[in-house]
Formats: structure tokens, C-alpha cells, sequence
């Protein structure tokens, strides 16, 4: 009773945070499974509908405007039978079917008293092929991945990449033979020009970082004090700050749209931040550590990477994975720098949205982005956390 | 400054230049890629559109007859950047986000923090509040884009305006109503977005509290709100306050939402869109300089927080 008590005082707590963790949630949720339906079924219904089952489309309208005269089933004026496949086939669009409703049978009858409306048209038209057999359940499942291979080959014509290279359909504007994952416009390219420009600058800046921070924690030097603190201040630099001037000098020396450019500024705005964590932690080391390993004639050179280096470890990794982050979800050094020529995930994105080219393209690409940063972050949850408390100021 | 040199041990100081050897590669590089730029800009604030002029020249000729046009000399580019009907709405909108994201993400995190504190299932919470700390702004962006999306008649495939048209109103194309639901729309995905790095760290400062403190005020008869009020959160005042200056900046310096979802309507602008558009846009580097000038002017104060906590915390060491 007491126990019973208890859980029924708690029950608005746990009411509330579960409440907010499904609002946290549902938004992503909701991406993810649109970007494994059909691309009609992306276009037309909200994701949810994905768990409901289709309702026939057009059997009302087509029962109001057909059934009396071609039957229940399609078959009952033979010469015209709308359950023959090769009879439907040849209406692709509903204003294909528009044009035979408007003409006037061959007694002068006008072939339908009143004309359907167009979006009865097109749903009588949709019935019509599922009647038929023209377009099954089969041909359109309720989930499939050919949003994602089309987003990877940067394909965005009317079916979908496998349809039309399975069709042969001279339309399939990229080879079917695999080259399409190079093509600049996939996903799949754009991909590999991300971990190009991320893998290099997260491992650059930790690497200096992490000489630099070594100098700031166990080496004496005129100016050290206020040198650190004049690198806390250059974390807040707004990264638009320096865009200009970089700009101009990469036009000068042709840095733009190369990998290099990009890897140094990125190390250049990820070190301020980069040596303060490690610095930070580095100094916390017990400092009988340092003069002990000073006393057996171990020289700075040794201290750093026999002691130092592997005693940061944690901090290092914390560090990379910021970084890598960072790096790889930034959109506006990649558009000033790269732009389109070299495109990464996060521009090809923002240049999808722009674009309009359909919602089933961005549901996908949108989530190829994350895979890589969502496996990161849950895997290394915990040196993430720790490099958040070790110093929250970021640029 | 003088105790920690009277603490080091006299080995680390043998060796005059080995000091730089270590810090040389960052310090080169952070010269030429904060440093410079930094200074730079300032200088570009006061030239003309492609640099090779004053700004003062940029100023209207009078024309006869007219009252003389505004002109504020080599200060030409500030007068545009503060004054341009653009960029007021950007310090509006930049305010507005200011106000509600700062507390938005402040209030929740701590929120978040105190009641997943009391379950057992806290770490799959909080990962679930944090995973979209992980996600890219563009790709926040997709999702919410999703999330809003409007369509004038038929079925919404959009979860709001399915919720608001299963309860009979009219779809609302949330992100292009101005002036408020549009912003407001893009802060909220920026407060999806923050929450959960506030929530962390003011979760890690909530547990460093002594449990006798609150387990003694809770035996003294204390209300779970008093205990809240005038017990956890006085003692984590200090990290409220670095929650409260990170998220600022951060605010400040927003960027990639409004470009991607604000569909570069006037009225979502922000501070940091607004220099884009003037240097990649309008290639006018001398207002886009001076808009960022300006918003190195409103990060400076707390720059000058970060360093004095800084200094504190150096002296406890």
C-alpha cells in the first residue's frame, strides 16, 4: 500500500520528463521514418501515416463516376475494360484520362454527365492502376531505401534510381554501373569529401594543441600568464570575424575550394579553445610527476610524450570528438571555402533545401549526415560529457 | 602570478628557447588565423565596398535642393551596419533570440536536470534531451523543416499543422508568418538543439551538491520548491552564470538555422546572416566588416567575464 503510494506520488514526475523526452524525440523520429517511405508516400501523407493503413485512393469517386456504366470491377464493357493492364498503361498522367472523358461516345452521349474535379481525376486515375494491376501494393511498399540510394548518386529524376536503371530508362541521368557514387552530386561523394576535411582537422589542432598546452602547464617562459589569458578571449572571436580576411588572402595564394585551406583554418579557429582543455587538464597533473620524471634526466621532449601525452588521453579524446564535430556539421566554412566544387554533407544539404527537388531526397541525405555523429556521440557519450564540463566556451 | 613562480621546480627552467619550439606551431598559426583576421577586419570596417577607398567616400553626394544625406565619414559602414533598416530588424531579431533561447535552454536544462536527478532511467533521458547536441544546424533544420511544414489545402504531412488542422484551425505556415511565429519557430529549434548542453552541465553541478544539505532541509520540513529556490540554486548561481555567458555567445553568433530554414526572408534575419549576405551576397566587405566589428563589441563583455573566472579559478588552484 505504502509502495503503491509512493509510485502513484512520483507518477507526475516520471509523467513530465517521459512528456519531454518524447517531444525531444518525435521530431527526429519523424525524419527518420519519412526517409524510408516512398517517395509519393513522403509527398503526400505526414510520416505518421506510415504506421496506418492506405486508404483506397479514388474507389469512392471512382464508384460515383464510373462504376454505373464499366461495372464494379472495371470489366463490364469489354471493348473498354479498365481492369486490362495495357488498357490502363497508356495513362500515365491523369489529364491523359481527362482528354477520353471529355470526348463524347460514339453515339454523341457526352461520356460523363459532369466532369470529375482534378484531384478526383487523379484519384480515380491512381484506383484505376491499382485495379488493373498496372501499379500493385507490390511495386510501392510501405517502406523501402531507394530514398537513400537516390540521395547517395544525387539522383533526382521521376522514379527512383533502381526503377530506372532497371527499366534501362535513358532518363537515369547517372550510369548504373556503381559510378554514380562518384558523382558530385551524391551524397556518397560528399560524404568522403567530409571525412576528408574533418579527419585532418581534428587531428592538427590536437596536435599543436597539445604541444602548446604542455609549454603553458610545465615550462617556464617570460609572458605566460597573460599569453593564456589573452588565448581565453580568443575563444569568443566570432568565426565570422575571420572569414574576410582569409578569404581574400586564400583568392590571393588560390587556397580556395583546396582541403588545405579548409584543415588550417579550422585548426587555426579550433586551437584557442583545443589548448585551453588540454592545458587545463594537463595542469592538473600531479606536479611530483613532472619533477621526478625532471630528476631522472627525462628532457622535456620525453616528459611530453612518455607522460604527458598518454596521461591526457581522456582529454584528447574529448577534444577530437568536439572537434570532429564541429567540423563536420559546419556548414559556413565549407560554403565560404569549398562551395559547391568540392561540396561536403552539410552544403549539399543546404543546396537540397534551396532546391526544392523533393521532400524524399532531404529526408534521406538529412540522415546519411547524422549517421556518422550520432554512432560518434553515442559510443563516446562519456568523453563527450567530460569535455563539455572542462570548459563550456566554445567559438 | 608570483606564487606560481615561486612554486616551479628550478628544472623547468633550463632551457631558454625550448618553450617556443612547443608553442610556435600554434602560435604561428593562431596569429594568422584569429589574430590577423581579428585586426584586419577592423581596418576593412573603415574602407569601401572592394577595400581600395575610405569609407568616407561611399557617402552620398548632396543633391541640390535635398537636405544633405546622413553621412558619419570614415565611420560610413557603421552608420549602414546601425542604422540600416536590415540590420535593425537583425538586432531585434538577434535580441529577441537572446531573450528567449538564453532562457529557453537555461530554464529547461535546469529543469531537465533537477527531475531526471530523482530516476533511475536519468542516462537514457539525458541522452535522449542531448543527441541533438550531434546533429548538424542544416541537418536540425531538415528535421524541423519537417516538423512545419505548410501546405495552403489538403493533407498535411507536416506534424504541427496536421495537429493544428486535426483540431479544426486553419493550417499556419509557420515559417513565413512574421514577424513573431517565424522567428519564434527558428528559436525553437535552436532551444531543441541547446537544451541539452545546459542540461549537462548544470546536471554534473546539481550533483556536486552535498545530499546532508538538502536531506537536513528536507528533515526541517522544507518544501521540495524552498529547497529548489534557496538551496540548489544559490549554490550553482556560479554555473547558472557560465551557462547564462556560453549561451549568450553562442546566441550572438547564430547563424546556420536562419540561413537554412529562414529562407532568407528580411524579417528572420540575424546579426551573423546579415554579414554573410553583405560579403557573398552585396560583395560589400566594408559593411559586412563593420557588422562583424559589432559583433565582436557585443561578445567583448563577456570575454572579459571568461577571463576574470579564469583568474579566480587559477588563483584557487
Amino acid at each position: 500500500m505504502n509502495k503503491l503510494q509512493s509510485i502513484l506520488r512520483r507518477l507526475p514526475l516520471h509523467l513530465v520528463i517521459i512528456f519531454l523526452c518524447i517531444i525531444w524525440i518525435t521530431p527526429t523520429v519523424g525524419l527518420l521514418v519519412a526517409s524510408v517511405r516512398p517517395r509519393q508516400d513522403v509527398a503526400e501523407s505526414g510520416w505518421w501515416m506510415a504506421f496506418v493503413p492506405r486508404r483506397a485512393v479514388g474507389q469512392e469517386e471512382y464508384r460515383q463516376y464510373c462504376a454505373s456504366c464499366h461495372g464494379k470491377d472495371g470489366t463490364a464493357i469489354a471493348e473498354a475494360d479498365l481492369s486490362a493492364a495495357a488498357n490502363i498503361e497508356q495513362y500515365r498522367r491523369s489529364i491523359a484520362l481527362t482528354a477520353v472523358l471529355r470526348r463524347p461516345l460514339r453515339d454523341g452521349s457526352p461520356h460523363v454527365e459532369e466532369m470529375p474535379d482534378p484531384q478526383q481525376m487523379a484519384d480515380i486515375l491512381t484506383y484505376l492502376r491499382q485495379l488493373s494491376g498496372v501499379e500493385t501494393a507490390a511495386t510501392r511498399p510501405r517502406f523501402t531505401i531507394s530514398n537513400y540510394v537516390d540521395a547517395m548518386v544525387g539522383y533526382a529524376g521521376r522514379e527512383s534510381y533502381i526503377e530506372s536503371c532497371v527499366n534501362g530508362d535513358p532518363a537515369a541521368d547517372n550510369a548504373c554501373i556503381g559510378t554514380g557514387l562518384t558523382s558530385e552530386r551524391g551524397m556518397a561523394k560528399a560524404f568522403v569529401n567530409s571525412l576528408w576535411v574533418a579527419i585532418p582537422s581534428t587531428i592538427l589542432p590536437i596536435l599543436f594543441a597539445s604541444f602548446a598546452a604542455y609549454a603553458f602547464s610545465w615550462l617556464e617562459f617570460r609572458g605566460r600568464q597573460l599569453m593564456f589569458v589573452i588565448l581565453v578571449a580568443l575563444q569568443i572571436v566570432p568565426l565570422q570575424m575571420t572569414l574576410i580576411p582569409i578569404y581574400r588572402i586564400y583568392a590571393k595564394v588560390g587556397l580556395t575550394g583546396t582541403f588545405l585551406g579548409v584543415w588550417l583554418f579550422h585548426t587555426g579557429f579550433g586551437l584557442p579553445y583545443a589548448i585551453y582543455l588540454t592545458r587545463n587538464f594537463l595542469g592538473s597533473l600531479p606536479k611530483d610527476l613532472f619533477e621526478s620524471a625532471y630528476l631522472d634526466g627525462a628532457s622535456h621532449w620525453t616528459a611530453f610524450y612518455k607522460l604527458a601525452i598518454p596521461l591526457s588521453t581522456p582529454a584528447l579524446a574529448s577534444l577530437a570528438i568536439f572537434q570532429f564535430l564541429w567540423v563536420w556539421n559546419d556548414l559556413l566554412v565549407a560554403l565560404v571555402f569549398l562551395g559547391g566544387q568540392t561540396p561536403v554533407l552539410t552544403w549539399q544539404i543546404s543546396n537540397l533545401v534551396g532546391r526544392f527537388t523533393g521532400m524524399h531526397l532531404l529526408t534521406a541525405a538529412a540522415f546519411i549526415s547524422m549517421i556518422l555523429p550520432m554512432i560518434v556521440f553515442f559510443a563516446m557519450q562519456r568523453f563527450f560529457v567530460r569535455g563539455l564540463l572542462a570548459g563550456s566556451v566554445k567559438g | 602570478m608570483a606564487k606560481i613562480k615561486g612554486q616551479t621546480p628550478a628544472i623547468m627552467k633550463q632551457a631558454k628557447y625550448a618553450p617556443w619550439l612547443y608553442l610556435a606551431p600554434a602560435l604561428l598559426i593562431m596569429l594568422f588565423f584569429v589574430v590577423y583576421p581579428t585586426l584586419n577586419t577592423v581596418y576593412l570596417s573603415f574602407k569601401n565596398a572592394d577595400s581600395t577607398q575610405s569609407a568616407a567616400t561611399t557617402c552620398q553626394q548632396p543633391q541640390p535642393g535635398e537636405p544633405e544625406p546622413p553621412c558619419w565619414g570614415i565611420f560610413e559602414n557603421y552608420r549602414h551596419a546601425l542604422t540600416d533598416e536590415t540590420m535593425l530588424l537583425a538586432f531585434r531579431n538577434n535580441l529577441l533570440w537572446i531573450i528567449l533561447m538564453v532562457t529557453g535552454t537555461t530554464g529547461l536544462g535546469l529543469l531537465i536536470a533537477v527531475l531526471v536527478d530523482r530516476v533511475k532511467y536519468e542516462p537514457l533521458a539525458k541522452a535522449v534531451i542531448f543527441m541533438p547536441m550531434a546533429i548538424s544546424f542544416v541537418g536540425a533544420g531538415v528535421i524541423w523543416e519537417y516538423v512545419y511544414h505548410y501546405q495552403a489545402q489538403g493533407d498535411q504531412i507536416g506534424l504541427l499543422n496536421a495537429i493544428v488542422t486535426a483540431l479544426g484551425f486553419a493550417p499556419v505556415p509557420w515559417l513565413t508568418t512574421g514577424p513573431w511565429i517565424n522567428n519564434i519557430a527558428l528559436i525553437i529549434v535552436g532551444v531543441w538543439m541547446w537544451t541539452g548542453f545546459c542540461m549537462t552541465i548544470l546536471s554534473a553541478a546539481l550533483k556536486s551538491v552535498p545530499a546532508e544539505l538538502l536531506e537536513a532541509a528536507r528533515v526541517d520540513g522544507a518544501s521540495e520548491w524552498v529547497v529548489f529556490w534557496k538551496i540548489l540554486v544559490p549554490i550553482i548561481s556560479p554555473t547558472i552564470a557560465v551557462v547564462l555567458t556560453t549561451m549568450t555567445v553562442n546566441v550572438l553568433k547564430i547563424f546556420d538555422i536562419v540561413y537554412v530554414m529562414g529562407k532568407g526572408q528580411p524579417d528572420t534575419q540575424v546579426i551573423a546572416t546579415r554579414m554573410y549576405i553583405e560579403q557573398f551576397n552585396k560583395f560589400n566587405s566594408g559593411v559586412s566588416s563593420a557588422i562583424a566589428v559589432i559583433l565582436i563589441l557585443a561578445v567583448l563583455p563577456i570575454g572579459y567575464i571568461n577571463i576574470r573566472r579564469f583568474r579566480i579559478q587559477e588563483a584557487m588552484r
